[in-house]
């Protein structure tokens, strides 16, 4: 999705004229485009996430709309409350992107990774979670970041196309199902998709695209209600996460039915060790045979 | 042969097998940051082969250049030549930053830049408490000394006078996206560090004669010792030697192959040099 996410940010330059660029010391091979694009207002702000984060937020009380660019960890947590006070407090137009989340750094290790930035960033006054599903989404998320005149985190990583998917909404219905629904954020839903045809097509597949959730669709409470079954899917810690955020709304909602819930999340790093997105995925049941497994014992 | 010459012998030599054993990592698993290690290989050599004793602490806080610890450490022993093929593997302790709970010799997880020091002060404060003289040496680079933590560590350890921190600043003078005059310019480094009230030394850091000085300087300390060790990222290869793209590319063709020609040849001169 970098490459997207460069893409697009060149595009929006000549329609929103307030926008900065700041990198935390990041972009080798990817931003250099923005670079020469942005000129003076491309600005590598060091290795030095604190002060970019707080430098941002007092460029958009200038009147600036400031892009923040880093390792996910690096621009959520390290500077977490720069973002609370400068940024969130003062309800200020500061785009966070944050390229990984999740294990999305695979063999770099556990620093790079970031399983909580989705609970991080969303309790957080006024911050609005953006979560795309693939590359295609990308444009349309930039340009209604620009829009949006709130603090935002854009959670970039990779994410391989969906055929078929409908233009990036908070909400969207993947694919239709009877036998349980699926909700998740982030590419790591596409690893559902994968799964043999016979169990997809059992399974109501919808896509959750920002926080906080203001509604959620009738059309997906009405397939809970007829299932009765809730896998939910995301690659970050349970606590803070989808899982826990989907459970407390729906249980406010009072639907009324009995639910088979089932929580699919990180869980760390179970064996202290390391290695490829993809490994870790399947290590933590979100990917492959153990992810097949658990959504088949919820559809018996 | 004069017991320094075989001492200089010896640890050319050793370095010589560090690098080549990292070399070969990363050329195995066609990963990036082979300039960030080339650049600390004298320095973990120098530190691991001369001047720590063993209860002395290390820290890598510039934990990309992980490839240079771990080589180090099985130069040491201390890793099996089985962890290292692991490296960039799946299902490994090795990964491309030094990871937390499994490794002996690797306290703390780092990669995320501007830790270190920090945690150099607390296990020099705790070792303090303690009543024990043991010393914990710290890698930083130089584009991490944009973290401000980096700088809160600087103030505590001046002012509690904490000597059994040693602290080396690899500068290379190249960081993330640009050289660290173009990004964030650092000079004058030495003046900086002094008016933190640290003793300061400025040397080559490929050089081990220079470290020689440097650690037969540091028992004459009064106030905590910094080593800005000035070296050269991606030294010896020769295509991305001292260049922002040794941080990032893997090796290509025969340019692993080049390298450790290279490396032979200069150990080569070393060892004449020594020897005569
Ligand atoms: C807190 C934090 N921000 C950003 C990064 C990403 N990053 C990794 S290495 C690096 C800079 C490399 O330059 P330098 O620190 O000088 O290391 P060296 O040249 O010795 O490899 C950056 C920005 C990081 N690891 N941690």
């Amino acid at each position: 999705m970098r490459v997207e996410f460069a893409q697009a940010i060149i595009d929006q330059y000549n329609f929103q004229s307030q926008q900065v660029f700041l990198t935390g010391d990041l972009g080798y091979m990817a931003l250099e485009q923005v670079g020469n694009t942005f000129g003076e207002r491309f600005i590598n702000a060091g290795v030095a996430e604190q002060n970019m984060v707080s430098m941002a937020a007092a460029m958009a009380y200038e009147g600036f709309i400031p892009w923040v660019y880093s390792i996910s960890p690096f621009v959520t947590l390290r500077p977490y409350e720069q973002i609370r006070n400068d940024v969130c407090l003062h309800n200020l137009p500061v785009k966070l992107v944050g390229n990984g989340g999740g294990y999305g750094y695979g063999i770099m290790g556990a620093t790079h990774h970031n399983l909580e930035d989705i609970a991080a960033m969303r309790v957080l006054p006024h911050m609005k979670v953006y979560l795309p599903l693939t590359g295609s989404d990308i444009a349309n998320v930039v340009a209604t970041m620009l829009q949006d005149p709130a603090p935002n985190y854009l959670r970039l990583n990779q994410g391989r196309d969906i055929e078929g998917l409908s233009s990036f909404a908070p909400w969207r219905h993947v694919r239709k199902g009877e036998g349980a629904v699926v909700i998740g954020a982030g590419p790591v839903l596409a690893n559902v998709l994968d799964l043999p045809q016979d169990i997809t097509e059992q399974l109501d597949i919808w896509a959750l695209g920002t926080l906080p959730v203001t509604e959620i669709p009738e059309a997906l409470i009405g397939a809970i209600v007829r299932t009765g079954k809730v896998i939910t899917i995301e690659e970050h810690y349970a606590a803070g996460g989808l899982g826990e955020y989907l459970a407390g709304i729906l249980l406010a909602r009072n639907i009324g039915v009995p639910l088979r819930w089932k929580s699919l999340h990180a869980q760390g790093y179970p064996n202290d060790r390391y290695g490829s997105q993809q490994w870790h995925q399947e290590l933590n049941g979100l990917r492959g045979q153990l992810l097949q497994q658990q959504i088949t014992t919820i559809l018996q | 042969m004069a017991d320094d010459n075989i001492r200089y012998i010896n640890l050319c030599t050793r370095a010589l097998s560090i690098k080549k054993r990292f070399l070969l990592m990363y050329s195995r698993a066609n990963a990036g940051h082979i300039g960030s290690s080339l650049s600390a290989a004298e320095i973990l050599t120098f530190l691991f082969f001369e001047w720590m004793q063993d209860k002395d602490e290390f820290i890598l806080s510039k934990g990309h250049a992980a490839a240079v610890l771990y080589s180090t450490l099985a130069e040491k022993e201390w890793l099996s030549e089985e962890d290292i093929d692991s490296f960039y593997q799946n299902d490994t302790f090795l990964a491309a930053h030094p990871p937390a709970n499994k490794l002996p010799h690797i306290p703390f997880a780092t990669g995320s830049l501007g830790h270190g020091l920090s945690l150099a002060a607390g296990i020099g404060m705790a070792r303090r408490l303690k009543q024990s003289e043991d010393r914990v040496f710290c890698v930083t680079s130089d584009g991490e000394l944009n973290e401000g933590s980096i700088w809160e560590a600087a103030m505590f350890i001046a002012h509690h006078q904490l000597r059994r921190v040693v602290w080396i600043i690899d500068k290379n003078n190249l960081q993330g996206f640009g050289s660290t005059q173009e990004v964030m310019n650092l000079d004058p480094l030495a003046d900086k560090l002094r008016a933190f009230q640290f003793d300061c030394l400025e040397i080559d850091g490929h050089n081990f004669e220079a470290w020689r000085e440097a650690m037969d300087y540091a028992s004459t300390c009064t106030k905590p010792l910094a080593v800005i060790a000035n070296t050269i990222k991606g030294r010896d290869w020769a295509t991305y030697e001292n260049k922002l793209d040794s941080h990032y590319l893997p090796f290509k063709e025969l340019q692993y192959e080049e390298t450790l020609q290279r490396l032979e040849h200069q150990h080569r001169e070393q060892v004449a040099k020594y020897h005569n």
